[in-house]
């Protein structure tokens, strides 16, 4: 089977408001710095493929705007998911996989601080029976964390700590919105935001944008000097119901993980797609990643959530690592829906 | 170019989604309409309620339908201090995950407790219903702390088949226009019409489009355009649709500014409809002074210039 590789990473810093309701801007120095990065022109890619939401934007077809920043004539290959563009990686591995195409850049862009972000994503979730009532994200995590805090999973001491980890670990990456040193006690002190959640276990609201270029075999060989190859992908989706799964743990991440081979081997680094702290707890336990693994060593979502991007920035920078050589085999994850309902996983290595 | 702040406005988005619901929904939403609560049987025998339409573990369909209390346990819960628009209940509420008794699985829904300190895991709640059900889960206006007297008698009426709801959406958004945007925007409010020229191609883009959708790179050089240009393609409306603000026949055009390379979509008045051709010449017609802003709506339509037609090649390449 054709060997696919993820050979470039860019991104925008995540900022409170960036930009414009549609976001293009945003992506025109990251095209401009991952195919520099490459020595590739626009001209040289086979495949485009973005993700975005037009709930975030708050208008229909907004995606087609984010193709000027491509420069689409004469016309180009070119895809769209209505998800977080991890998912559009995967159109365009598989696109490649076709042997279509020896090239495909992805990308996703958003600007969740246009609409009211918690109560916009009320919109993803079961239209018959859910939405209708505006459940808001952060009171479905919340939801999510007391379960488990009454189960004796976790508490929030250790939440907390998943917080000053990653705010410590965002202190080397430019691109994050938060970063810096905690000390938990001090955020144990903060009010709730959505009992039992407190601001420091919830992302921030943030825009931004990032972009992968993925390329097979030989090409990414000349392209790259370490192309991290993507030995195993793949993403499967819980119950919109959500009474009807367990929600202390997540079985599509479990089933995800195991269907990309994430245990057939040891793992450096683990970037967890985790928009909560206590998510990022269950997700490690469900993805069976234990002491030895660098979890977020980028600080992860908790200190930078560009929606429909994020996911993508946890392939790009798990891939990163093996790019600058400091880890053999890493693992990014993406997350969407409610309480960690849908999970890819794509785990690479060097070779 | 000086740098100024990006225009922006609020967006208010409202629509009413229509849907048609599958056998189960329809028996589930018919049985709220009679105050009453139904679950789907899984294949493993577990009691899902709301039901689901299909099995968690087998997404077998799933047809069994079976009644469950209105009376339930939390099973977990959280404080929305601050309700957001649409949600159950306008004062500070509890979401909660709710057990209903004979059911396996829990429902989502509000619980009015008052504060966060009369809400915990176990406590026992019961449907509070709104005055007319009609079929719909907000015939379920909230959950309430269950005072142990006997639940409320379901409407016996048997009422007509649910087959439909209806849920309105409405979102708030702050729109914000790119600094090229802006600049055409603040023309406009002048009298002026602002494009700009791809650095890389040459192409005049009016409005300026941020990026330049042949090279991908920002539209930077400022060029003033003339309220004057040519008709390349129009259509004419005979169908009257809700919010027409125009009496059918009339006619809605691409008009490419003299000197622009892309056309802007415009009204042509001042001549019967059947008289509007492609090449036609056309002239701005402007709304009075006081009454401009940083809108296109500045210009209120096109009318025929009187000028002879443009050739075909003129526009050729613009169509």
């Amino acid at each position: 089977m054709t060997d696919v590789a993820v050979i470039g990473f860019a991104e925008a810093p995540c900022r409170p408001e960036a930009g414009t309701t549609s976001g293009v801007e945003l992506l025109v120095p990251v095209f401009r710095d991952v195919l520099a990065a490459a020595g590739l022109s626009r001209r040289d890619i086979g495949f485009w493929c973005s993700g975005s939401s037009d709930y975030l934007a708050g208008r229909a077809f907004s995606f087609v705007s984010a193709v000027d920043a491509i420069g689409a004539f004469p016309p180009i290959t070119e895809s769209h998911v209505e998800m977080d563009a991890a998912w559009a990686l995967y159109e365009a591995y598989v696109k490649i996989l076709t042997g279509e195409v020896d090239t495909a850049l992805v990308y996703g862009f958003g600007k969740s601080s246009a609409g009211e972000l918690r109560r916009v994503l009320a919109m993803q979730l079961d239209p018959y029976l859910l939405a209708p009532l505006w459940p808001d994200s952060v009171s479905i995590a919340a939801l999510q964390a007391r379960l488990c805090i009454e189960s004796g999973l976790f508490s929030e001491k250790d939440m907390a700590e998943v917080a000053v980890r990653s705010r410590a670990n965002a202190i080397r990456n430019p691109s994050a919105q938060v970063s810096g040193i905690a000390e938990v006690e001090e955020l144990l002190g903060a009010p709730y935001v959505a009992d039992p959640l407190r601001a420091h276990d919830c992302a921030p609201v943030g825009d931004g944008a990032a972009a992968v270029i993925l390329a097979s075999g030989d090409r990414a060989r000349e392209l790259c000097e370490r192309p991290a190859w993507i030995s195993g992908i793949a993403h499967q989706v819980d119950s919109p119901g959500l009474g009807m799964r367990d929600l202390t743990t997540s079985r599509s991440a479990a089933g995800a993980g195991a269907a990309a081979g994430l245990g057939e081997g040891g793992l450096d680094v683990a970037e967890l797609h985790a928009p909560f702290t206590h998510q990022e707890i269950l997700l490690a336990r469900a993805l069976g990643i234990g002491d030895g693994v660098e979890i977020n060593p980028s600080g992860g979502v908790l200190c930078g959530n560009p929606m429909f991007s994020a996911g993508l920035s946890r392939i790009g920078a798990a891939a990163q690592r093996i790019h600058d050589g400091t880890a053999r085999r890493t693992a990014g994850h993406a997350t969407s829906g409610p309480a960690l309902q849908q999970n890819l996983v794509c785990v690479m290595e060097a070779r | 170019m000086e740098t100024e702040t990006a225009l922006s406005a609020p967006l208010t988005i409202g629509f009413t989604y229509t849907r048609s619901l599958g056998p189960v929904l329809s028996q589930f939403m018919t049985a709220l309409a009679e105050r009453r609560i139904l679950g789907s049987r899984g294949s493993d025998g577990r009691v899902h309620a709301p039901p689901a339409e299909y099995d968690p573990v087998t997404y077998a369909p799933l047809t069994e339908l079976v009644e469950v209390s209105t009376v339930g346990t939390v099973q977990t819960w959280t404080w929305m201090n601050r309700p957001l628009d649409g949600q159950p209940l306008g004062r500070p509420f509890a979401w909660a995950l709710i057990l209903l008794d004979g059911a396996d699985t829990p429902m989502l829904h509000a619980v009015d407790a008052g504060s966060p300190d009369r809400v915990r895991t176990g406590m026992r709640v019961r449907a509070r219903w709104v005055a007319e059900p009609a079929g719909h889960i907000r015939d379920i206006e909230c959950f309430e702390p269950d005072g142990g007297c006997p639940a409320a008698r379901a409407t016996s009426t048997s009422s007509e088949p649910v087959t439909m709801i209806e849920t309105p959406i409405q979102l708030r958004y702050r729109h914000t226009t790119s600094a090229e945007e802006s600049r055409y925007l603040r023309g406009l409010a002048t009298g002026r019409l602002l494009g700009q020229r791809c650095p890389a191609c040459g192409k005049v883009y009016i409005p300026p489009r941020g990026a330049c959708p042949v090279d991908g790179v920002p539209t930077t050089d400022e060029v003033e355009l003339p309220d004057q240009g040519t008709v390349t393609t129009f259509c004419i409306v005979n169908t009257p649709f809700a919010g027409q603000r125009i009496t059918p026949p009339y006619v809605a055009a691409y008009v490419l500014l003299d000197g622009a390379d892309i056309a802007i979509q415009h009204l042509i008045l001042g001549c019967p409809a059947g008289e509007v051709r492609m090449g036609m010449r056309v002239r701005a017609v402007w709304r009075p002074r006081e009454e401009w802003g940083t809108t296109p709506e500045n210009i209120d339509h096109f009318r025929p210039s009187g000028e002879p037609d443009a050739a075909f090649e003129s526009y050729a390449h613009h169509l």
